[in-house]
């Protein structure tokens, strides 16, 4: 899944979160949100998921007042994209306990590093939820971690 | 999950008092984000926004600059920066902040400091190269967070150039004992290999150590760099398919641990990037294909259950089936699995159907027969998203029967788009499905219109210039030449009269061209009128220089002194002042030509053929200028890859981190060597057999059309090929036996046929009956050797299409028309049919050698011309008939028996010779009609036989067979009269060749009485291979030399030669002679001369010779066109090799 990037905004625009998987300059990436904005704003209820943008591929998916939108390249697999999105909302959910909108505007550094820990260069990373909570929770609670600490982190709890 | 979501999250402001909120527990209520965030969202105007965001960003550069901030209190400053970032507000002054707190912060201070750089920068940001050194620290770090944190850093944004400065460290990590530590290297290194692929070379070793790691998290991230490394070069890593099946194997049996389960289905990502890895490698290779059909069918089977998920698995499950060696049991699984996506009434997976559905008809284009009336109600879908995606399909199954309607069909969607992107895309194609289909020249250049008005000045520049091309060459006829340069001249002198300043540029160009080269053809056309209405462009004020240039071109060819004088000296005054160079040139040479006509003539001839220019793109003429630099001292040129390539490596030596070394952008150099104005249409039409198929649009098979004598370079020929080749094979797609095509029709549009249906619905049939008209019949050419679909020239099409298409159309029509009983019977006869070839495989297998010498046609003429396995049998029948063919068995004996009889049925006189095999024609409830032809040495005999199946007899009965391009002449009296009950009667015709095609056709019709009265006629066709007309033509060397300067009709082209241990010529030449039945005249040296002829005695020399690894043929007949389908013969032989 190369995808390129992705935009949280709100149901009236504003951008509350916003990841580039791919270097690119500021008009860029102004001209994209401002694109996203008005064309994910613009779908009708009902429509399908997903949206040409130039050469691109837009998924996006509403979560209460809160949109998700994904660039990815156009030959990737659109539902997948979507799953991923949804994955996302489930770690800050986990993570959050029921998380809200608000939680994202005033800790969207904590959002940004959930994302981090999720997905990375553009790949997904990890998708455990389990495991994505825990590295994240380790970061925050620790000041220093040391390597016998980490032990407790591995795919092998449950 | 959303709906856990939807309860919690209310109106922003509402909440704002909610200290109680789960959520609100974590934000500090105090902090300043905290207020500034709460102080933005209590503001009414925008105006007030930028105020309140400007105020504090003036409080935030305060603090950040004194020396007394705390790296704590600068923590929280980079976060209310980051958010004044995302309102759109620049806070570029805490950039160096962000990397100071990165470099000196603690943990989590470092945290954020890494999180502001990575959303404050991009990989090109000068102050990067300041974040260097902290990274290369913190990879050094015992601290496993703090590594973690520079290698999700550096899979961000690090500089290019930077790499090999801690590209040891990063490797280092691979081996490191925390599998977590190992994931993120090996992910960063994928991220390396995207941005700066030469400098990860060396570590590809480590990548296969990575693919093995004991952790299924490391291992899924190597996938990413092995998926790109495959798409690049298959061939390199073929060996690892068996591991990557068993690791699929693993994943789809469960054995992975809970953690990599989502939603019960096991590590969905994971088995997603296998099954591209897999297409990947299994893309034309049967035997790694074979590896892998179990897995597929596994992850088929395993995959049956409603989530999202499993049907993402699903579809790239039927994508990897499509795209590798076929098997006939998982495509029609696969097959199965697209009908789902198509009928859901989920509209995400109703798209994605699409999207499959698009894949796969390049491959099977009568699945989308299956699903017409769902392709139909997408076309009018609201969601314009869906229309796209159906356009898009409906693009895949064009043919030139279906194309105005599909064409029409993209024209009403390209008035309602608005989106650039689209434009251009759609654009292109409707200019390709123009050239290639186009039925007349009013509908071409009518649609070649609308394109160039709707896709205004944003449209690929090939396609004017192939239009124009197109234009110039024209077809083989003079007269038909004419019209279409006449009509278009036609066309655009009202354009011009109206309004041209509402034309786009592009388009005013190309009227002009065209005005100034055919506006003579149009007798009551004064050259003075022309002359005025060009120089009216000139003088809009929205022209562009460009467009200005090429109308004082056309006028420069149109002028004649005279009369038209006063306009163009009008003209070439004012410009001969003009700022611009290239205007004032056209302006002066129009000068100058204007008066002097005889110069004028010598310039520019009227009528010139273009392929007698000779574009030397060697630029050789360039060598003395070039050697004399190269004397005097001047660097030889390298080409811009090279040069980076260079530069990459001068900078790998240099690893200082902190050298100077600022980024440099020579990336964004294009690869490609010299562009001449061909490369650019070559590339068009080399795109593979894959899904990327016409992104580019492009035009493909025109433009090489004329490339082949003006270009002439060895390079351009070879790619030629395939595309010749597809175009061959295009011929006789649309002549289908009727039974066949009645077949594919009753079998799919069942339903509309027999109820009675209410007027809209009536509508949609008729829409469903012209889109998918052509469809059945083309299914039997492409899916043989998954060969492109079929490009067809523009020239061949205006003059051979009629009879052939306009059968088949009529045909389509009353088929679909047929009544229930007939279209059982049908299917019984494909029975017959299907039985007949399972049980027969063997026998033909055993026969193939022989068979192929005599090079016998069958009534699927694509048979003989493909690999051993699928021969004979039909696969588009085949897998029809799967269905209800489900048991085999009782149809067995059966269709032996009328095989067994049907031979000793042969006239006596011919059962001694080789004959194809019989072939069933068609059928009704009393007839069945089968054929089979053989070769004689001076004749070939068509031997049609007709069974009364019925149990009653059957009087009147009277056959009758005709060609277009044959010559048909009855043996013995033509069987008529009456027929007994289950009686065979036997007609024999002798065909000799009319008209040379690549395969050609027989029609005939049956016509008899049923004892009760009623007169019914069953009609039939039967194709020949040309091949089997083909016999040696013996001659001396020196008879030879005569005739080959006598023969008018000649073609060239390159052929793949054979090599296997012999000599290369000598055994490409013993192979089609083999084949084909050519004479080996001589063989001297490289060079090679053969001749054949066609019965009864047209003959055809050919010359080869041996050239850089490529048999350059050039064949010459005074037969027009026996050249060409010979060396569409020849290719198609080596093929088959």
């Amino acid at each position: 899944m190369t995808m390129r990037f992705m935009l949280l905004f709100s149901r009236q625009g504003k951008l509350r979160l916003q990841k580039w998987f791919t270097s690119m300059s500021d008009r860029e990436k102004k001209k994209i949100i401002r694109d996203m904005t008005t064309m994910v704003l613009a779908r009708q209820p009902r429509s399908c998921n997903f949206m040409q943008w130039k050469d691109l591929k837009i998924v996006y998916k509403r979560y209460a007042s809160l949109y998700f939108c994904l660039g990815v390249e156009s030959q990737e697999n659109e539902l997948l994209a979507l799953e991923i999105i949804h994955r996302y909302v489930e770690l800050l959910d986990k993570y959050f306990g029921n998380v809200c909108e608000l939680d994202i505007i005033f800790n969207f550094e904590k959002a940004y590093f959930i994302l981090d820990e999720f997905l990375m260069g553009g790949e997904v990373q990890e998708t455990s939820k389990q495991i994505v909570n825990r590295s994240i929770e380790a970061s925050d609670m620790l000041q220093e971690v040391r390597f016998t600490d980490m032990h407790a982190h591995t795919h092998k709890c449950t | 999950m959303s709906d856990v979501v939807e309860k919690t999250l209310t109106a922003l402001p509402s909440l704002l008092s909610l200290d109680s909120h789960p959520g609100s527990a974590k934000l500090s209520s105090t902090s300043k984000l905290g207020n500034l965030i709460r102080g933005i969202t209590e503001l009414t105007s925008k105006h007030e926004e930028e105020k309140l965001i400007q105020h504090e960003l003036l409080a935030i550069k305060e603090q950040v600059s004194s020396p007394n901030t705390t790296m704590r209190q600068m923590k929280e400053l980079m976060v209310r920066s980051i958010y004044c970032e995302m309102l759109g507000y620049e806070a570029s002054f805490s950039y160096i902040h962000a990397i100071k707190l990165a470099q000196q912060g603690t943990v989590l201070e470092k945290r954020v400091g890494y999180l502001a750089v990575s959303l404050f920068l991009n990989e090109s940001h000068e102050l990067l190269l300041l974040l260097v050194n902290t990274v290369l620290k913190d990879l050094q770090s015992t601290n496993l967070i703090e590594v973690c944190m520079a290698l999700t850093v550096v899979s961000q944004m690090f500089p290019k150039d930077m790499i090999p400065a801690i590209l040891p460290l990063v490797e280092e990590k691979l081996n490191h004992p925390k599998e977590i530590i190992r994931r993120k290297a090996v992910l960063a290194l994928y991220k390396f290999y995207l941005i700066a692929p030469n400098q990860v070379q060396h570590i590809h070793n480590k990548f296969r150590k990575a693919l093995c790691d004991k952790d299924p998290g490391v291992m899924t991230a190597s996938l990413h760099i092995y998926l790109q490394m495959i798409q690049e070069n298959p061939d390199a890593y073929k060996d690892l398919t068996p591991s990557f099946v068993t690791i699929l194997k693993q994943v789809v049996g469960g054995k992975l641990p809970m953690d990599f389960n989502y939603h019960t289905v096991p590590a969905p990502w994971l088995q997603i990037q296998l099954l591209r890895i897999l297409a990947l490698l299994g893309k034309n290779d049967q035997s790694t294909s074979e590896v892998m059909y179990e897995v597929l069918d596994e992850s088929l089977r395993r995959a049956e259950m409603n989530h999202n998920i499993t049907y993402a698995i699903l579809y790239e499950c039927v994508k990897c089936i499509y795209t590798i060696h076929p098997k006939s049991d998982l495509l029609e699984k696969a097959a199965k699995c697209i009908g789902n996506f198509v009928l859901s009434p989920k509209i995400n997976l109703k798209y994605l159907g699409l999207k499959a559905l698009t894949y796969v008809v390049q491959q099977d284009p009568k699945l989308a027969l299956q699903h017409q009336m769902t392709i139909i109600e997408c076309l009018d879908h609201p969601d314009l998203i869906i229309k796209r995606e159906t356009l898009e399909l409906l693009f895949r199954i064009t043919n030139a029967q279906n194309v105005t309607v599909i064409v029409e069909k993209m024209l009403e969607f390209l008035c309602i788009s608005e989106d650039d992107h689209t434009t251009i895309d759609l654009v292109g194609k409707v200019a390709e499905l123009a050239e290639k289909y186009a039925p007349d020249n009013e509908w071409f250049i009518e649609t070649m219109n609308t394109v160039f008005s709707l896709g205004g000045d944003m449209m690929q520049p090939d396609i004017p210039n192939s239009f124009l091309k197109l234009l110039s060459e024209g077809f083989d006829s003079v007269e038909e030449d004419r019209k279409l340069k006449l009509f278009a001249v036609n066309s655009y002198v009202p354009l011009l009269r109206g309004e041209p300043g509402k034309l786009p540029q592009r388009f005013l160009q190309v009227i002009s061209w065209v005005l100034g080269e055919y506006s003579h053809l149009r007798e009551d056309l004064e050259p003075a009128e022309v002359l005025s209405l060009l120089a009216k462009l000139l003088d809009m004020k929205n022209s562009s220089s460009e467009t200005k240039s090429w109308v004082l071109m056309a006028m420069t060819k149109l002028c004649k002194g005279g009369t038209d004088a006063s306009v163009t000296q009008e003209v070439s005054e004012t410009y001969s002042s003009s700022l611009d160079t290239v205007l004032r040139q056209r302006a002066h040479e129009l000068q100058y030509l204007s008066q002097d006509p005889e110069l004028r003539a010598r310039v520019l001839p009227r009528g010139a053929n273009p392929e007698t220019l000779e574009v030397d793109s060697s630029l050789s003429f360039l060598d003395r200028f070039v050697s004399e630099a190269l004397a005097a001292g001047a660097a030889p040129y390298k080409p811009p890859h090279q040069r980076q390539e260079e530069l990459d490596q001068s900078k790998a030596l240099s690893l200082e981190p902190y050298g100077l070394s600022l980024p440099i952008s020579m990336s964004s150099c294009s690869i490609t060597d010299r562009q001449s104005p061909t490369l650019l249409s070559m590339s068009s039409g080399l795109s593979g057999d894959s899904a990327d198929l016409s992104h580019k649009g492009g035009s493909s098979a025109l433009k090489l059309d004329g490339v082949k004598r003006v270009w002439g370079r060895e390079g351009y020929l070879a790619q030629r090929e395939p595309v010749e080749e597809a175009a061959q094979v295009e011929v006789p797609s649309p002549i289908q036996s009727p039974g066949r095509q009645g077949e594919g029709d009753s079998l799919h549009s069942q339903t509309p046929t027999q109820t009675p249906t209410p007027e809209p619905e009536q509508e949609k049939q008729q829409l469903a009956s012209s889109l998918f008209v052509g469809l059945a019949s083309q299914s039997s050419v492409s899916l043989m050797g998954k060969s492109e679909p079929t490009p067809q020239r523009f020239r061949r099409k205006a003059k051979g299409q009629g009879p052939g298409s306009s059968f088949n159309a009529s045909e389509q029509i009353s088929s679909s028309l047929i009544s229930p009983p007939s279209a059982v019977d049908n299917l019984l006869c494909n029975n017959l049919l299907d039985s007949n070839n399972a049980s027969e495989l063997a026998e033909q297998t055993s026969q193939l050698s022989q068979r192929l010498t005599t090079a016998n046609g069958t009534c699927h003429t694509e048979a003989e011309l493909t690999e051993p396995d699928t021969k004979g049998c039909n696969p588009a029948l085949r897998r029809d008939n799967c269905v209800v063919a489900a048991d085999p068995g009782p149809h067995d004996d059966p269709g032996r028996l009328t095989e067994v009889c049907l031979d000793s049925y042969l006239p006596a006189e011919l059962s001694g010779l080789s004959h194809s095999e019989i072939a069933p024609l068609c059928a009704n409830q009393s007839l069945n009609l089968s054929a089979c032809h053989v070769q004689k040495e001076d004749s070939l005999i068509l031997v049609v036989f007709i069974i009364n199946s019925s149990e009653s007899a059957i009087q009147q009965m009277l056959l009758q067979v005709d060609s277009e391009e044959l010559e048909v002449s009855c043996l013995c009296d033509s069987p008529a009269g009456e027929m007994t009950s289950h009686s065979v009667a036997v007609g024999q015709y002798s065909l000799t060749v009319k008209r040379p095609a690549v395969h050609v056709e027989v029609v005939g019709t049956v016509s008899y009485q049923l004892p009760a009265g009623t007169s019914q006629s069953l009609q039939f066709s039967y194709k020949v291979p040309l091949t089997s007309f083909i016999r040696p033509f013996v001659v001396s060397t020196e008879e030879y030399g005569t005739m080959w300067l006598s023969f008018s009709h000649d073609t060239k082209q390159n052929l793949t030669l054979i090599n296997d241990n012999q000599e290369p010529l000598t055994a490409t030449l013993n192979a089609l002679k083999k084949k084909l039945q050519l004479h080996v005249v001589e063989v001297i040296g490289m060079e090679g001369i053969v001749a054949c002829r066609l019965l009864q005695d047209l003959p055809c020399l050919m010359h080869c010779r041996v050239n850089a690894g490529w048999l350059a043929v050039w064949l010459r007949s005074p037969v027009p066109d026996l050249p060409d389908c010979l060396i569409y013969h020849c290719q198609r032989a080596l093929q088959s090799l």
